[in-house]
């Protein structure tokens, strides 16, 4: 038996804590000079600290505490004067010196928050998520598993490693428990990824693309009974690696607790990780017994106490908070609420603006990014930012379409063009013969012939009965390849036709 | 010529009176006639240390200004890692890695035309104190060959006393050059933790380690000492501040007026009689020299030796988690089939040492979940009252001073197997570490009753290096004159060179 979400809600109310891992965007890694472009050939952007060779020592990237501290800021956090890096011990081969860098009872920035808005039954509600800390570490290398059906280390033929992501810098940003959401829990979750996500990006720390793991979910979820005080079990989901299975994993975890304690059972601690084909969580390491970190503050690198007047200058320059400039978007582009909700959704604010701001109506703008090419995008399987049309291209054709040059269809087909990598909408035009026919006396000549072809369906309109004209319209547009403006066959047609136009 | 001092040698070389090759050469044909006896070499580098010395005659020949102690030999530690040489530690773990890059004191020394004969034996990952734990066999003190050489830095220690090299680098954990030092005859320093930098010193207990030199004089440590110290924007835990200027100190320091601290929890009961006699007659020569000497109590002393050994295990057993075969070094048990895990479980089963192991179990122990507060947490605080006591004491006294160590030279397997009877061998020396001061010992004599040579140490407050080269250089003057010779001339002749 599958429990529905509903009944799941009805009788249990969920409790959520985020753990999000940020990559930051520094030139170089946290602990050495070695570069931080992803993508490169295996080992190639390693050295003796990365590698931990013996004698090498750590020193630690100004540019990645700036921007820590940054984040810590834009979370509402305090600022830690004095806080410290700590070892976490355990051997693993992806780990070079077998501990990880990191921080812990001494983290930079605490206590912070994020507003996060979502649509319910009743509109559109704020819920707050508190923010437990930040702070700063260094990723692992990676292991790629060969031989063995399920990529994991167990059951693997060999494995092989490649440590140019040891020691990129990461951030950590742990949620405190987030009761309250009910069965928006889901929605909340991925609200909040998504907003610490455009807070990010405005920061400019990070490259945040979930799909590269330069930002990361886990998510945890435990259920009680409805108006129940003691916390239930929870499970953590890793390897969330898109929005929408933020959403999925929880609501799927939600499901899945539910089962286990209506039958009787319980849940187990333990850490799952997410599959994006089933939506569905599998079993990874149980956390019943705490693996013991042996977590000590790290004695090759000095405590960090940032300047009190650097941080203010930090703060003073912060850029403008996410929920105001949506808010200031939405008032200046007169979007109604739902449409607003629809672009936040579908991550398109950006590459709008950017469009409007090359001078495009904000309405044609947002309708050609939420319509059409989101289509497009959706049909390749693509993220919008990885189709070849850009700003400038979409705010030339809306251009074009202002100048009469294009129709709304014809400009259809110039945005193909330009995601087929015919070139710029110019170019599009003009390789494929695409024009507007404004000759009346060609179009006159089209709308002889149809209604010579389909003279009953002519009678009718001459009779009065206006909906026919649609089919008539449809085959002149058809005789004219689609390069007329519509409207005016229309115009046309019922003068011809004897009816007014209106 | 090997018998002279680096700043002689240095000299010579400066007037052109011999080569650097020639010197170079006259220090591998002495290692090739006594190391079998000493075994204070681990790796001999030839056909590196004649070029390295081809290389600086040639500038020298071409007029170019040179450091003072280019061309002078030196041996070091096999803890340091030098491009392209083997570099182990004294473990099995490390057999046959060469590292890709300088340490940072070696690219100093390079810098400094100094040239690195070999490398030097050690207890393994610098956790012993008379070299038996080297995987590669023990080094023989030269002035009593059944005997050790101290440790961990024993190999460097010997290769001075042997007049294998005149000048050596150590490094110093809990006493590591000092104690080597002291019963070899020799002089060796501590400097404050962070002057020297760390950065290539196969890391032992982070917090704890530090380079110094190693030589047979104050002044030739003082030169060895600024050519490797200063800041090094690669070790986080380096001082960003001028060197102390110790050659100065050595050169024309006094003691007149100084105010010289006996701290009184460093001397008595567990010194040797002989020991105990030499350090009073120090005293004596200081006081006559126009120093004030006081007494000086440091109450959390007691405690140091038990901190220090949850501290530098606990760091230790995180620092040599590395070693675990997957990237270079030792890999056994690489068969097919094998996991990852088996091949690091079996590597470092084979690769570490007794000692080694041990102090990895105990530092596990200490930073566990439960036991932390209690063990490590414990150790921290009394580290904080050590540094408190030295402040205290720094109040009273420009410099402190006591035994470097309670006993001679002891036999080589005497305390092999007593692991506390030999940790008790650096009493008077951890503290220094714990407060991250700097330390010196220097020769203050022979014990009566056995003959062995005793060890003078000098506390100094951080970055006042230089007093402790002040109080030193004055008392190796003071005693010279009392001896009329130097007091390796009292040492057996090896090799039939005088």
């Amino acid at each position: 038996m599958t429990l529905s979400y509903d009944d799941v809600v009805a009788k249990y109310e969920p409790v959520l804590g985020l753990e999000v891992h940020v990559e930051l965007n520094t030139n170089s890694k946290m602990f050495c000079g070695c570069s931080t472009i992803f993508g490169a050939e295996p080992n190639t952007q390693t050295c003796p600290v990365c590698l931990a060779l013996p004698g090498a020592l750590p020193v630690v990237n100004e540019k990645a505490i700036e921007s820590t501290i940054k984040i810590g800021l834009a979370l509402n956090c305090s600022i830690a004067p004095f806080s410290r890096f700590a070892r976490k011990n355990y051997f693993y081969p992806d780990m070079p010196k077998n501990f990880q860098i990191s921080q812990y009872d001494e983290p930079i920035c605490v206590d912070g928050y994020v507003d996060v808005e979502i649509e319910t039954d009743e509109g559109p509600k704020t819920f707050r998520v508190e923010v437990e800390r930040v702070h700063m570490e260094e990723d692992t290398g990676k292991s790629l598993h060969v031989g063995g059906a399920t990529g994991r280390i167990h059951g693997a033929e060999y494995s092989l490693l490649d440590y140019n992501r040891a020691g990129i810098p990461l951030v950590e940003i742990v949620t405190k428990i987030v009761p309250g959401t009910g069965k928006y829990a889901p929605e909340v979750a991925k609200a909040y990824v998504a907003e610490l996500r455009d807070i990010l990006r405005s920061l400019g720390v990070s490259d945040v693309k979930m799909e590269q793991g330069s930002l990361r979910c886990d998510a945890n979820v435990s259920l009680r009974l409805i108006g129940a005080e003691k916390l239930g079990t929870r499970s953590e989901t890793k390897n969330v690696n898109s929005l929408r299975s933020v959403e999925r994993a929880i609501r799927g975890e939600m499901i899945r607790h539910a089962e286990l304690l209506n039958a009787g059972g319980r849940v187990v601690q333990e850490t799952r990780h997410f599959q994006e084909d089933t939506g569905l969580t599998r079993s990874g390491r149980s956390k019943e017994q705490a693996e013991d970190y042996r977590y000590f503050p790290e004695p090759d690198l000095v405590p960090v106490a940032p300047d009190a007047a650097w941080i203010e200058t930090l703060r003073a320059a912060l850029p403008e908070r996410s929920s105001i400039r949506r808010k200031r978007l939405q008032e200046a582009w007169a979007v109604p609420d739902k449409e607003m909700a629809a672009m936040i959704n579908a991550d398109v604010l950006d590459i709008v603006e950017a469009t409007v701001l090359l001078g495009a109506d904000p309405t044609k703008s947002r309708t050609w990014w939420l319509g059409e090419i989101s289509r497009i995008a959706n049909d390749k399987d693509v993220a919008l930012a990885d189709l070849s049309i850009t700003p400038a291209d979409v705010a030339e054709i809306v251009a074009l379409v202002n100048a009469g040059e294009l129709t709304d269809k014809l400009a259809r087909q110039v945005v193909e063009g330009v995601i087929a990598g015919e070139g710029k909408p110019s170019e599009v035009v003009a390789k494929r013969g695409i024009k507007v026919v404004n000759d009346d006396g060609a179009l006159m000549a089209a709308i002889e012939k149809v209604c010579a072809e389909q003279a009953e369906t002519a009678e009718k309109v001459r009779n009065g009965h206006l909906p026919a004209a649609g089919a008539l319209i449809g085959a002149v547009m058809k005789e004219t390849k689609g390069q007329a403006d519509a409207a005016r066959v229309r115009e046309l047609l019922l003068g011809h036709l004897g009816q007014a136009t209106n | 010529m090997i018998r002279n001092n680096a700043s002689e040698m240095a000299a010579k070389l400066a007037a052109g009176e011999i080569t650097s090759v020639a010197l170079t050469q006259a220090h591998l044909d002495r290692i090739a006639a006594v190391d079998t006896d000493v075994h204070a070499f681990l790796h001999i580098d030839t056909e590196g240390a004649l070029a390295q010395a081809a290389a600086v005659d040639a500038k020298r020949a071409k007029g170019a200004k040179l450091s003072p102690l280019a061309g002078v030999p030196l041996a070091l530690k096999d803890v340091m890692a030098q491009k392209g040489i083997p570099t182990t530690c004294g473990s099995k773990i490390l057999e046959g890695w060469r590292p890709p890059y300088d340490s940072t004191v070696v690219a100093n020394l390079k810098k400094n035309d100094i040239v690195i004969l070999g490398k030097t034996n050690m207890d393994e990952f610098a956790m012993g104190s008379s070299t038996e734990n080297s995987a590669y066999g023990p080094t023989h003190n030269p002035w009593d060959l059944t005997r050790i050489p101290g440790g961990s830095g024993g190999g460097s220690s010997a290769a001075l006393a042997a007049f294998e090299a005149p000048l050596a680098i150590g490094t110093d954990t809990g006493g590591s050059i000092r104690q080597p030092a002291a019963v070899t005859g020799t002089v060796g320093v501590k400097p404050t933790y962070g002057g020297v930098s760390r950065y290539g010193l196969v890391a032992f207990s982070s917090s704890l380690d530090q380079a110094g030199p190693c030589a047979r004089t104050v002044l030739d440590a003082a030169l060895l000492h600024e050519a490797i110290a200063g800041h090094d924007p690669k070790d986080a835990t380096s001082i960003n501040a001028p060197v102390p200027q110790v050659v100065n100190a050595a050169k024309s320091g006094d003691v007149k007026g100084m105010k010289i601290g006996v701290v009184k929890e460093l001397n008595g009961d567990g010194y040797q009689a002989g020991v105990r006699a030499r350090f009073e007659e120090s005293l004596e020569l200081l006081a006559k020299a126009g120093a004030e000497i006081v007494e000086v109590s440091a109450p959390n002393f007691e405690y140091a030796l038990a901190a220090y050994y949850l501290i530098a295990p606990s760091e230790c057993s995180s620092n040599l988690a590395r070693f675990d075969a997957m990237r270079y070094g030792l890999r056994v048990g690489d068969v097919d089939g094998a996991s990852a895990e088996s091949v690091m479980n079996l590597t470092r089963e084979v690769g570490f040492g007794k000692e080694v192991k041990r102090r990895i179990i105990l530092g596990t122990y200490a930073l566990s979940s439960g036991y932390y507060d209690a063990y490590y947490g414990s150790a921290q605080k009394v580290r904080t009252l050590i540094t408190q006591d030295f402040t205290k004491a720094f109040e009273k006294a420009d410099v402190l001073v006591s035994p470097t160590c309670p006993t001679t030279a002891f036999k080589i397997g005497e305390k092999a197997n007593d692991p506390l009877a030999m940790y008790l061998n650096d009493i008077a020396t951890i503290p220094v570490n714990m407060a991250g001061i700097g330390g010196m010992s220097l020769p203050s004599g022979l014990a009566d009753e056995d003959g062995l040579p005793v060890g003078f140490q000098i506390m100094s407050p951080v970055m006042k290096d230089d007093r402790m080269y002040s109080v030193g250089a004055t008392l190796e003057a003071a005693l010279l004159s009392k001896w009329g010779a130097p007091l390796l001339d009292k040492a057996p002749i090896m090799g039939g060179v005088r």
